[in-house]
């Protein structure tokens, strides 16, 4: 695993903060063809110019029923406009960005596709990572070893009602990073960073040795710059995703800016 | 009737290859803590002593078993024909059986508010029901189309306490409702039950809901052996997501003889792309945390379902049912809006029943299969519940004037 892209990009962080210091990732989600394919396309460029660290591209799904009402309406708009499994995959593919790619989704589009022809060709899209919603450790371990033994690291998903048991058998055969739901609740903007964080993190981190990233209800750089001071990574969506859709293109360029900037500051500060 | 513990027939909250648990993260803790309550009810005595009360004393249990002897006579000299009245049912449907057992495994929990989601509005209105008398906060998911197709059904939940939140997502009817109250579940999981309507959903799910309906079957085979001194030659029930049909298949899965069959609803007919039947034309995908037939496009984006029954309006199906398709211990078959229609019609005038639309599927099944029918048939059919509903639909569609 040395040598996979997200494990590389994590060293490449760590070393470019120095041995004393420590400095997080910014990692924006973009829902592929939303608003639409160019602007989308246009988007995954502009994270990394920004200063993304890795970026998650969302495979629109009709029944996302993990996701809040700013990310349903993206999905919405990008399967309006035509976006299909292989159309997102042409879309990383002719980005061709330097960060690691993560795909995100829910299991049937991919499953629909075929799993292992998916692995397959997102890696020679240039994704380096998956992440499904609805596919919690332990649901369907023959889909599991399909991933685990393509080169796309399976990202898993804890959440705060994670029980220790299960924390430690889903860390087990996870790659990249662990992701931590921040809150219950589906995706969308929130007003604060929960006060349990700290405590869920540090649960996390006695579990396993991963980078840890942070999501879901994170908008602001001020809530940003809170949750970079605990996690490796802080992940991005329905905020970026509102920009986009609202002010276009240099809104979300703004936004990522300023979110880079405090998530890449946070790790020196107490 | 008491009723026994009931058979597992899901393995690793599996039925053959279909189920499973395909939700988020946040939800596995809970779906574990149901699983675990459940196991400890099933072999809890007083757990079926209370239910079997309540199924008795509120519900009215068991409900009879009623010959139709001028629709038996149209089909053919000697046919007896069965209905199982589950319209007789305190609400009206077979629903409430489900969301008895369930409000007991909440009370088990120690969970304060439960939430649910509903298409024709009866699952609404049978979990309305239990919240009621059980003091628990209720909350129900509505598609806004299903809303102005049942206005009655949601006045019924507001009368009884329950908050009907119209959904506007998607389709806006039963698909989207269940994403809708599932994405309460996530956000409210520590202190809420979600109480599914249907052998839908992640396990343990489809086998719990199963078991609550289970007593539907128990009651119809005793009926009938006794009635009749033999098993019925077929079962015929109506599918949507499909527990009344497990509700009274269950009970003769082991009786080889017996046919089963699960009718689909076809809508605007099968070639038209605008039906529920998933069985018929839908192939297996993950959808609301279970693997299952499901009516999708060829990128898996699920596709709406139509049928001029609320209740049926789904493009998802339950994992047991996709079990006994590819097992081939039931035949599914589909029936369209007009047929449906027409054999609520026809209840209505030669028996004086007025069947739901989603149960007049099933008899429209058994009324079109007339030279099917031999002297001495005894045709069995669950009428999941009572058609009051969808008298002002039926009345629009007609072209009546209310």
């Amino acid at each position: 695993m040395s040598d996979h892209p997200i494990a590389a990009r994590w060293r490449a962080i760590r070393e470019q903060a120095g041995p004393r210091e420590r400095r997080a990732a910014l990692i924006p989600y973009l829902t592929a063809g939303h608003p639409t394919p160019e602007t989308s396309l246009a988007a995954l460029r502009l994270a990394e110019a920004a200063g993304a660290d890795f970026v998650e591209v969302g495979v629109p799904f009709s029944d996302p029923l993990a996701d809040g009402p700013t990310i349903q309406r993206s999905t919405q708009a990008a399967l309006d406009g035509g976006m299909t499994v292989p159309r997102v995959l042409e879309l990383i593919a002719r980005a061709g960005l330097g960060i690691p790619v993560i795909v995100m989704t829910y299991v049937n589009p991919v499953m629909a596709y075929g799993l292992e022809r998916f692995v397959t060709d997102a890696h020679a899209a240039g994704a380096a990572g998956l992440l499904l919603t609805d596919f919690p450790a332990g649901a369907d371990p023959a889909l599991e070893r399909v991933v685990q033994a393509s080169p796309l690291a399976l990202i898993r998903l804890l959440a705060p009602t994670t029980t220790p048991q299960r924390l430690e058998r889903a860390v087990r055969d996870a790659g990249g990073f662990l992701y931590l739901i921040s809150r219950l609740g589906v995706t969308g903007a929130r007003d604060q960073v929960p006060p349990d964080l700290p405590e869920h993190v540090a649960r996390v981190r006695a579990a396993s040795p991963l980078p840890l990233a942070v999501g879901f209800g994170i908008s602001t750089p001020a809530q940003a710059r809170a949750t970079a001071r605990l996690a490796d990574g802080v992940v991005v969506g329905s905020a970026l995703i509102e920009a986009l859709g609202t002010g276009g293109l240099p809104a979300a360029d703004q936004l990522l800016r300023r979110l880079a900037a405090a998530v890449h500051e946070a790790g020196n500060s107490p | 009737m008491s009723t026994p513990r009931p058979v597992e027939r899901a393995v690793d909250g599996r039925f053959g290859p279909y189920g499973g648990r395909y939700v988020p993260e946040t939800l596995i803790a809970a779906l574990e803590e149901l699983a675990a309550v459940y196991r400890e009810a099933q072999g809890d005595p007083r757990f079926w002593a209370e239910l079997d009360a309540l199924l008795k004393d509120y519900v009215g249990r068991p409900t009879p078993i009623t010959e139709t002897p001028r629709l038996g006579t149209q089909l053919g000299e000697g046919v007896v024909v069965l209905l199982k009245r589950e319209d007789l049912n305190h609400t009206g449907a077979h629903k409430i059986n489900n969301t008895l057992g369930q409000v007991l495994l909440a009370r088990r929990m120690g969970k304060q508010r439960i939430i649910a989601e509903t298409g024709a509005g009866q699952h609404g209105v049978a979990t309305a029901t239990v919240c009621a008398r059980f003091g628990l906060a209720c909350v129900v998911y509505m598609g806004e189309a299903d809303m102005r197709r049942q206005r009655l059904n949601v006045y019924r939940m507001e009368l009884m306490g329950a908050q009907v939140v119209p959904v506007t997502s998607g389709t806006k009817t039963l698909k989207d409702a269940t994403n809708e109250a599932l994405r309460d579940w996530v956000t409210n999981v520590t202190t809420t039950h979600y109480i599914i309507g249907s052998v839908v959903g992640p396990d343990p799910f489809p086998r719990l809901v199963g078991d609550f309906q289970a007593v539907i079957g128990r009651e119809a085979r005793a009926q009938v052996l006794e009635r009749c001194g033999r098993l019925p030659r077929t079962v015929v029930a109506c599918v949507g997501g499909g527990s009344n049909a497990i509700g009274i298949f269950s009970a003769f899965l082991d009786d080889t003889g017996v046919e089963l069959v699960g009718v689909e609803a076809a809508g605007e007919g099968l070639a038209s792309g605008h039906h529920a039947a998933s069985l018929a034309r839908g192939r297996p995908g993950v959808f609301h945390g279970s693997l299952s037939y499901l009516l999708q496009n060829a990128d898996g984006q699920v596709q709406p379902a139509h049928s001029v029954s609320a209740g049926l309006d789904y493009p998802g199906v339950g994992p047991e049912h996709a079990y006994l398709k590819d097992t081939g211990r039931v035949l599914y078959e589909a029936v369209t809006d007009r047929q449906a229609l027409d054999a609520f019609g026809a209840l209505s005038r030669l028996e004086g029943i007025l069947p739901a639309l989603e149960s007049a599927h099933a008899v429209a099944w058994v009324m079109g299969r007339r030279g099917h029918w031999r002297a001495g048939d005894v045709v069995l059919i669950n009428l999941s519940g009572r058609g009051d509903k969808d008298v002002a639909m039926v009345a629009e569609l007609t072209g009546a004037a209310l």
